[in-house]
């Protein structure tokens, strides 16, 4: 692919892209597949975030190169502060209004 | 040898756990699975060369966040079977979109290649000497050129837990009783001095006390009383349907 060798044994640059590839995709696929649950949603954003990492890393590790890892870091901060946010506004709207299904959440009629 | 079968491993888990974070049936389940694929990212990135990241995934993502999902999962009390419905409708919608956006990944991977410059643009270039780690070749480069990332990463942590905590403090209780001095002094007859003859002794009280309003009565006093109790423990427990 694109590091060039295509040998199973040599882990190369083309397999952690491979990898962070199918787990963005799951992610995408979880958001489709799970439009009631807004935390499984959540869960998935987590997946695909998780994805981007493994391909910053990757290419860290292929360029030789921190700056990848830096930016992983700062991914990992903010996909924290993401997780805490959407789980207190669930939690206030489960307080609220007694359900978590996305399509209840349409009092804005957007 | 062993790297490349511990990265195929790896990956498998990661995947295998990831595609049932998506379609378990039970979410807490899916956080079980979402912390085991944390984990097994976190070796790939031990195999990369990315020790540090490896261990803050698993303290951050495994110890913080994955314990919150599971901490407001159990806490919800949801009907899980209910939210499972539209699962059929949207499959064919899901697979339809990810097809589209494999493919177009298929096109940019098989297209692609780095460019001839690319190791002369490297920006921080990893440390040649062999004895320093990645967690201080990390460290070197976080405090120096990028300590303004760095504080504005922990103002947005700052940020982020106020805003939660705002989010879900629950001020005022309806049926608690809290503390509003201005109101209690204010307020007529809370406080009454009424002369009392002297040698009278404490039959009569000097300082009187309204009375505050009874707690209501339960309902049904009349039934036996195992039952009743019973009674009560099911209301509380599936109160919500």
């Amino acid at each position: 692919m694109a590091g060039g060798t295509t040998e199973m044994l040599t882990i190369g640059l083309g397999h952690y892209l491979t990898v962070g590839a199918i787990l963005f995709l799951l992610g995408v696929l979880g958001i489709f597949l799970n439009r009631k649950n807004v935390i499984v949603i959540l869960m998935s954003i987590e997946l695909i975030l998780l994805s981007v990492n493994l391909n910053m890393v990757a290419f860290s590790a292929a360029l030789q190169d921190l700056t990848g890892q830096i930016f992983t870091l700062f991914i990992l901060t903010v996909a924290a502060a993401e997780a805490a946010i959407g789980l207190a506004i669930v939690v206030i709207y489960f307080r609220n209004r007694g359900s978590i299904e996305v399509e209840d959440i349409s009092t804005l009629k957007g | 040898m062993i790297a490349a079968l511990a990265f195929y491993v790896f990956a498998a888990i990661l995947i295998a756990s990831a595609a049932m974070v998506v379609t378990s049936r039970n979410p807490v389940h899916s956080v079980l699975f979402l912390i085991l694929a944390f984990f097994n990212a976190a070796a790939l990135f031990l195999i990369a060369g990315a020790e540090f990241l490896a261990m803050i995934l698993v303290i951050v993502y495994v110890g913080a966040v994955a314990v919150l999902f599971l901490f407001i999962v159990m806490m919800l009390d949801i009907d899980f079977t209910q939210l499972r419905e539209g699962f059929q409708r949207y499959a064919p919608v899901g697979a339809v979109i990810g097809g589209i956006l494999f493919l177009e990944l298929l096109f940019v991977f098989g297209s692609w290649q780095f460019a001839p410059e690319a190791t002369a643009l490297r920006i921080n270039p990893m440390p040649a000497d062999p004895t320093l780690t990645n967690t201080e070749a990390l460290g070197r480069l976080l405090y120096t050129d990028y300590i303004l990332l760095f504080q504005i990463a922990g103002l947005i942590l700052l940020v982020a837990m106020i805003g939660a905590i705002v989010l879900t403090l629950r001020d005022k209780q309806p049926n608690s009783r809290r503390q509003d001095i201005a109101v209690q002094v204010a307020r007529a007859e809370a406080v009454n001095l009424t002369s009392v003859p002297p040698r009278t002794g404490l039959g009569v009280l000097g300082i009187q006390r309204r009375k505050l309003p009874e707690p209501p009565k339960p309902k049904s006093l009349g039934h036996a009383g195992h039952g009743h109790g019973h009674d009560e423990d099911g209301h509380h427990g599936g109160g919500h349907h």
